[in-house]
């Protein structure tokens, strides 16, 4: 009796294991019963309620299974989406929108004007708490609404029928278009959060309005998507469902991968690159992106207040060649402006030293240093943060190494982890060197620039020059996109040359894309809308 | 099996040798990066024994200084768990009844913390300090010590040569020192053993999280994680460090075994 | 005995309090905070948001809030998964993460009770020592190595396995992580029950049952077993903590939506009462194995007697 009670641990373990045994079919991406796409996603999305996200990864998602008025052709090109046509005022200031007579809900009802309109007031009403309620500033009188000075219903849009929707401006706004594809802007279906609340984006209960449904959502695992069979373009959609697998670690994305059991990566992990590009060869796909990797200044504390000498001296003398070939070296491009190229219309500026050698750069930085003050007797010495990340980490161990051996800077690295880094920055009391970065929103330079205006909240090194925003300011009551455009350029040469910053690299885009995977195109917004690929059967064996 | 102790020993105060003179005689520096020479293959060119990493840094310099880092970690946290928990456990054991079950109460409060999501939680919110490794580790390993010291006690307290030196009078310090502490010597000596690997283990979860120790310096575990990515297109970046780190650990528990047979030998004479 | 359990529960209550105080302080000393992005918030909606969790009140507030929530059962809303209360995502979670350690941890009492068991009754021959340097190998590499190694091998290069959890996949998804998992625990318990086997067998009583004449299999069935399996039982709260450190680890690696993995997650994202709720819950849990332990100590030597 007691020996079997000495076991009764043993059971005890067994039982629950038993307990929580979930039997199911192993599955193999090559013999699928329906096309199913297996896509990696390098996070949880934070909500599928479209006004509530904010990450890549839940635009990814949302992408899916929402749509907005407007949409992105596979390559990246603008196309109508909810909306089927629109027309702009003649002072810019008013867009009108037809929604299409076929819009649909994943549950049949017609998508309407109005739910734009709700959906836009969601966005922007402090009780919905939205990270992006900004986002749609330019509307008129969002601003206000979000401080709460106004009722959401004084926003400047209005459904004048089912399927005419308006919205109004407060200035001339070229990249609003663009805007309307973020999922920010996408309906969500007033009638079901009104029967459900809080749950309504429960699977099952959220209704959408993009080419799939959302099935099932496993935090930290998988969302589970299928067809939407009432998406106006539902003829269209050529797989029928779709997982994105969450995989927050790029190796073990990289070797599900490399097990077959994934068709697209979010990403391909900087370890592995050289390896994978011999492996993989055409399956791999490195496109430029919308992003710039970046160094900031405090510029509000010394070495670096007043110093644009000091901060040219070190922009100088990184080697960006050595860094992207050898430190990233997955494609990416040397920085030496602040917007990346591939922004539609616009040019941008570069850096005063950017056709210089590397040996005159650094000849040319320690003659700066030296006329800061700082010398072999004098030596310079910095801190620099950068958040936990092995990427940052050999990033910022090359930039030490560059600097020391350049110009003689001491410079000791501060590994943080980035909520701490986030709150050091934005207090700007302890940073002096930091590393920081920005993904672009939409196609358009206004994205980057805006970011180090006086008044942004996101200009970490807290630039303040009045004629930059003096420039920022003339550009946008431009309507002529020509002249907008000029006095965009120059707010970035003025911002360049005050080296408030320092670009290292603008970032790509890299896939690994199973070669049964038909109709992808690479595009400098990264998106790829399942609804857009198909599934050719393949040969597995390589 | 002298000869095991002294042998085994003798490689660890060997290797303990070479990792505080190696970063001294080797002409390079433990980060001194090198754009030129990243990821080597190791060769006797240059003296690189170990090759390099991902920054071109040596890393027969980067092991060594891995090595003194790893073990002044173990051994400091070890000393202070074996410390602890051998007096609490004893004690508590020894004294049995109520006192015992109120020791243990407070063992059992402090178990009830899921400390490894403390260690994290610590590390996130005084962000890197290396003093709070051995200060973690060594909470929580002295509660393990004290419950397995506890359990042996209770166990020896109530065998007959115990209970025969009680009857004959003499004092419980006497017979916790006398009577029970050599009895306990094997089972604490394995602890420790296993102790001293687990120390090693839980720095090297701390860098597998990223919460480690900071760059540019370096640990074993440190220098593992970092190897681990690497291990298809640079295989020494793994192969020498976790080497160190298992031949370390080996070293450790075999010493461990060899000392338990020793004094086994000894309690039967 | 039950007087006992139940006197050891109402004991609990100050611990697990003590817990949630420790745990608040940390998470809120942390610096940073739950809607930090590198896209940084405007004043207004960071206004919004912090008023739309209670986070606009002051700590002790905060605190008060809280802990009512908790003694109703209410672990509040998860800061990071806007869409989930903290409640369903331990929910989720958790089955997860005890299928993965129940496999491992009974794994690991199986093959290192045997093995440790064999090892010690053939003491000092080859096969003693081929079983030990297993076990000391296993031990002295880290999960962290083993996992990856593992995967590359049988589910890269041979592609015997799965690489990682799939959303819907099958039992083989399983064994890479409960192999990994169990691999070092496996080589713990094999020492200890060798240890101590190698102890009790040299004790007077099991002397007298073999000069009785008893054979060495019904000796250490029916006698050494059970004493040689206290330091083993002793062992299971810290294995239990190593497992739960290693699925950490191992759900990291292999991308599985487990507890410890929500909580590294967790406390990166300053997802405050996500982190709270799993150190609270992970409390509980702890509380009460521990009672089953001490209760089963009792049990299986009754030289050492409750009062």
């Amino acid at each position: 009796m007691s020996k079997l009670r000495a076991f009764v641990y043993v059971i005890l373990f067994a039982g629950a294991a038993f307990v929580v045994w979930q039997y199911q079919a192993t599955e193999d991406i090559d013999e699928p019963e329906t096309p199913v796409l297996h896509r990696g996603l390098p996070a949880d999305p934070e909500s599928v309620d479209p006004q509530k996200a904010r990450s890549t990864q839940a635009g990814d998602v949302l992408r899916d299974i929402g749509e907005g008025l407007l949409s992105y052709a596979p390559g990246g090109e603008l196309i109508p989406g909810a909306a089927e046509s629109w027309s702009i005022a003649d002072d810019g200031l008013t867009y009108t929108f037809v929604i299409r007579d076929n819009a649909r809900w994943s549950n049949g009802d017609p998508v309407t004007a109005g739910d734009f309109a709700f959906s836009l007031r969601r966005l922007v009403d402090p009780a919905t708490a939205a990270f992006y309620a900004n986002s749609i500033a330019v509307i008129a009188n969002a601003e206000a609404i979000v401080a709460g000075e106004l009722s959401p219903d004084e926003l400047g849009v209005e459904a004048v029928d089912d399927r005419t929707l308006t919205i109004r401006l407060e200035q001339p706004t070229p990249y609003l278009l663009a805007l309307l594809t973020h999922p920010v802007t996408f309906p969500v279906h007033a009638g079901s959060i009104a029967m459900h609340g809080d749950e309504f984006t429960r699977p099952g209960n959220l209704l959408s309005n993009g080419a799939y449904t959302l099935d099932a959502w496993v935090p930290g695992s998988v969302l589970e998507l299928s067809r939407n069979e009432y998406y106006w373009n539902n003829a269209a959609t050529a797989i029928d469902e779709v997982r994105h697998h969450v995989l927050t670690q790029g190796v073990t994305e990289l070797n599900r991968y490399r097990a077959g059991e994934l068709h697209i990566t979010s990403t391909v992990p900087p370890d592995n690159f050289a390896q994978v590009r011999e492996e993989y060869g055409d399956e791999l796909r490195v496109a430029p992106y919308l992003g710039i990797y970046y160094y900031g200044f405090n510029l509000t504390k010394p070495p670096f207040r007043d110093n644009p000498g000091l901060r040219e001296a070190l922009s100088m003398a990184i080697d960006r060649e050595v860094l992207v070939e050898k430190i990233v070296g997955r494609g990416e491009a040397p920085a030496y402006s602040w917007v990346p190229p591939g922004v539609d219309n616009y040019e941008p500026r570069r850096l005063a030293f950017a056709d210089m050698s590397q040996d005159e750069r650094n000849a040319r930085a320690r003659r700066l240093l030296a006329e800061a003050g700082y010398g072999p007797d004098n030596p310079l010495e910095i801190e620099l943060r950068y958040n936990t990340s092995d990427e940052h980490r050999r990033i910022a161990l090359a930039v030490q190494a560059m600097w020391k051996d350049a110009l003689g800077v001491e410079t000791t690295l501060i590994n943080e982890e980035l909520q701490v880094l986030l709150a050091n920055m934005r207090e700007a009391e302890v940073t002096q060197v930091f590393r920081s970065s920005w993904i672009g929103d939409y196609n358009d330079a206004h994205t980057f620039l805006s970011i180090v205006e006086s008044d942004n909240e996101a200009n970490m090194p807290r630039y303040v020059n009045e004629e930059y925003d003096a420039m920022m300011d003339q550009a946008a009551s431009q309507t002529n996109p020509q002249w907008r455009r000029v006095h965009l350029e120059e707010a970035e040469r003025v911002f360049l040359a005050d080296h408030a910053a320092i670009p290292l690299y603008f970032y790509v885009s890299k896939h690994l894309v199973n070669p049964g995977v038909q109709g992808w195109e690479d595009n400098v917004l990264d998106y790829h809308y399942s609804q857009h690929l198909s599934l050719a059967p393949v040969d597995a064996t390589p | 099996m002298n000869r095991s102790i002294k042998v085994t020993g003798g490689l660890l105060l060997g290797i303990i040798a070479v990792a505080l003179a190696g970063p001294l005689v080797s002409p390079h520096d433990y980060d001194q990066t090198n754009f030129d020479a990243l990821l080597q293959p190791p060769t006797l060119e240059g003296l690189q024994l170990f090759g390099t990493d991902d920054l071109g840094r040596d890393l027969f310099v980067r092991s060594m200084l891995g090595v003194q880092v790893t073990i002044l970690v173990a051994v400091v946290a070890s000393i202070v768990s074996l410390v602890i928990g051998v007096a609490y456990g004893a004690i508590a054991g020894y004294a049995g009844g109520r006192v015992d079950a109120l020791m243990m109460r407070f063992v059992d409060t402090l178990y009830a913390l899921p400390f490894i999501f403390f260690v994290i939680l610590l590390m996130v919110a005084f962000e890197r300090n290396f003093l709070l490794i051995f200060v973690a580790i060594g909470a929580i390993n002295w509660l393990d010590m004290a419950r397995i010291v506890r359990g042996q006690t209770l166990s020896l307290r109530e065998r007959e040569f115990v209970a025969a030196a009680r009857l004959i009078g003499v004092s419980p310090a006497r017979i916790l020192l006398r009577h029970i502490a050599p009895n306990l010597v094997g089972v604490v000596i394995v602890y420790v053993t296993l102790t001293i690997p687990q120390a090693i283990l839980v720095e090297s979860f701390l860098s597998f999280l990223g919460l480690g120790i900071q760059e540019p310096q370096t640990s074993l575990g440190t220098l593992v994680d970092a190897g681990v990515n690497q291990m298809e297109g640079a295989s020494w970046m793994l192969l020498i460090p976790a080497t160190l780190l298992a031949a370390i650990l080996l070293l450790f528990n075999f010493l461990g075994d060899v000392l338990r047979d020793h004094f086994d030998a000894r309690g039967e004479l | 005995m039950l007087l006992y359990a139940l006197k050891r529960l109402l004991g609990a209550i100050p611990t697990l309090l003590l817990v949630i105080v420790l745990a608040f302080l940390m998470v809120h000393a942390a610096p940073g905070g739950p809607f930090d992005d590198e896209r940084v918030l405007p004043p207004d909606t960071r206004e919004a948001l912090e008023a739309a969790y209670n986070l606009d009140q002051p700590l002790h507030r905060q605190f008060i809030t809280y802990l009512s929530g908790v003694v109703t059962g209410d672990l509040g809303p998860s800061y990071h998964y806007r869409d989930y209360s903290v409640g369903e995502l331990i929910g989720n979670a958790f089955p997860v993460s005890l299928q993965l350690g129940a496999m491992a941890m009974l794994l690991a009492v199986v093959l290192g009770v045997a093995a440790g068991t064999f090892a010690a009754l053939r003491r000092n021959t080859l096969l003693d020592r081929a079983v030990m340097g297993f076990a000391m190998t296993g031990i002295s590499i880290p999960v962290f190595v083993i996992a990856p190694v593992l995967v590359l091998l049988l589910a890269v290069k041979l592609q015997w396995l799965p690489a990682g959890w799939s959303g819907s996949g099958g039992i083989g998804r399983l064994i890479l992580p409960v192999v990994s998992l169990a691999l070092p625990q496996i080589a713990y318990i094999a020492r200890l029950t060798r240890a101590s086997m190698i102890d009790v067998l040299a004790s007077d009583f099991i002397r007298t049952a073999r000069a009785q004449g008893l054979g060495m299999g019904a000796v250490v069935r029916y006698h050494a077993l059970k004493p040689a399996m206290l330091p083993v039982l002793s062992y299971m709260g810290p294995a239990i903590a190593a497992i739960l450190t290693g699925s950490v680890v191992v759900e990291e690696i292999f991308g599985i939506p487990g507890l410890g993995r929500s909580f590294v997650n967790g406390a990166l994202n300053r997802d405050y009462t996500l982190v709270l709720g799993i150190v609270i819950f992970y409390a509980a849990l702890i509380v009460l194995l521990n009672l089953v332990v001490d209760l089963l100590y009792g049990v299986i030597d009754p030289r050492i007697r409750r009062r």
